[in-house]
């Protein structure tokens, strides 16, 4: 056989296609929720003043500061305003927890302390104090890329969340990849589909209004599909974080976003 | 008795609020598939286009502008999702539109769009608030799928 004789035109031709082929449409780029929104919905995100995010951010700092049952604070292991939270580990969550021996989301993890180091009564899951401790803390993780450990003891609950995410619900009868995989970009009414992605959480939502977690947004979408919702701290639901924050692994973290 | 008579009026009172309800909770009907489409209109109705409309448009009916769109409406929020049905009786007959409406899974079963007639039993998870309902009644199905129709036939030819 005779050996291919490449002019560098057609060599750098060959080279562009084949860069070409591997990057668009085999893998999907990620996307944060920011780049669906309006200028000025950008903006306010961007804003202290504007996004009413940072005062929730405030009202978490006033809950971190208030003495447990016990007299102790969450500054003794967290530092002053939460100064030795470490990025990189907030960026993990949920994880797995060695001694539970199953995985914690970050509010898990902030119950687990409110309990068991400030010998609290629990929070509810609703509770705005968890809610404010949740925008805080994640907070300090600003710019952070998200990256959810999938291996090992997290792999079955990451396999769980992801079937979850594929099975339909309610009388609307559709499943969650239809709208933030498959039909992503197109719109939807007046709204835009986005991948549907965690990185902003808790955020406010310009919809309702109101600063929500994830759960709490998850519940949302079961009513719009006319489905039985489950609980906020709920196995499914808990899985389905896993899944969908180990989805958007990479993406950096916006607490306290602005989504529509 | 005072007491039980006041307990037996209550009583009376619930079942028939119970009695109303059943009455006012219309059967599912029954259809037969054949082939993709359903042949005979849903209990034999005939469909009113002016309330199909009206249905077609409806945020918490058939919501269609959700995904499609349709350009003899002047709508300003339209959606992508699904295709402009325009045009759609050129493509598919009205039996066939009949079935896509009340039960699209039966045709592409990995379709988003919803079955506005689908059994109850053959859904996951539907929240109590509409248990045992589907999204459209037959008559609303009906008066869609003459809507559809009608539309072809005034528009056909003349749209951009
Ligand atoms: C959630 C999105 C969605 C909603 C809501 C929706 N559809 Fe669809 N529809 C689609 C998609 C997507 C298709 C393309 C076929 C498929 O993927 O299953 C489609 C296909 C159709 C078709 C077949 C068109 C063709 O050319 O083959 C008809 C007819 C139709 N839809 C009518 C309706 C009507 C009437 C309503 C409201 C009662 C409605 N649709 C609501 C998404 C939707």
């Amino acid at each position: 056989m005779k050996p291919f004789n490449l002019s560098l035109f057609q060599f750098l031709l060959l080279f562009i296609v084949c860069l070409l082929l591997i990057s668009s449409p085999l893998k999907a780029e990620l996307i944060s929720g920011y780049d669906f929104l309006s200028n000025q919905a950008k903006e306010m995100q961007n804003d202290d003043f504007q996004n009413p995010g940072y005062a929730m951010i405030e009202q978490g700092l006033t809950t971190y500061n208030r003495k447990g049952e016990n007299d102790k604070l969450c500054s003794q292991c967290h530092g002053e305003n939460g100064d030795k939270f470490i990025p990189e580990s907030i960026a993990q969550f949920p994880k797995f927890h060695k001694i539970l021996k199953r995985p914690v989301t970050l509010r898990d993890q902030i119950q687990l302390c409110w309990g068991k180091r400030l010998d609290n009564f629990p929070l509810l899951y609703d509770d705005t104090d968890l809610l404010a401790l949740e925008t805080m803390i994640r907070n300090k993780a600003y710019g952070e890329e998200v990256n959810v450990n999938i291996s090992g003891n997290m792999q079955p609950y990451y396999d769980a969340g992801k079937k979850f995410y594929l099975t339909r619900f309610g009388q609307m009868d559709m499943n969650c990849a239809q709208c933030h995989d498959i039909y992503t970009g197109k719109m939807l009414r007046g709204q835009k589909l986005s991948q549907g992605h965690t990185n902003g959480f808790p955020l406010f939502r310009l919809e309702s209004q109101k600063m929500v977690n994830l759960p709490q947004r998850l519940r949302e979408c079961f009513r719009s599909l006319r489905a039985e919702t489950f609980a906020q701290d709920s196995d499914e639901f808990r899985n389905l974080e896993i899944y969908l924050n180990a989805r958007g692994n990479g993406l950096k973290i916006e607490t306290p976003a602005i989504r529509y | 008795m005072i007491f039980k008579e006041k307990t037996f009026t209550l009583f009376s009172l619930i079942m028939l609020i119970f009695y109303i309800n059943n009455l006012a909770a219309e059967d599912i009907a029954r259809y037969e598939v054949t082939g993709n489409s359903i042949i005979k209109p849903l209990n034999d109705l005939t469909g009113k286009p002016e309330r199909g409309q009206e249905l077609f448009r409806d945020q918490n009916k058939g919501n269609c502008l959700a995904c499609h769109r349709l350009s003899t409406l002047n709508d300003s929020f339209q959606g992508n999702i699904g295709p402009l049905l325009d045009n759609v009786t050129l493509r598919l007959t009205e039996a066939q539109i009949r079935l896509r409406i009340a039960d699209m899974k039966q045709v592409n079963p990995y379709s988003i769009m919803p079955g506005f007639y689908r059994s109850p039993e053959r859904i996951n998870r539907i929240s109590p608030l509409y248990e045992g309902s589907t999204i459209l009644t037959a008559q609303e199905v009906e008066d869609i799928v003459s809507y559809l129709v009608s539309l072809n036939l005034k528009s056909s030819g003349e749209y951009k």
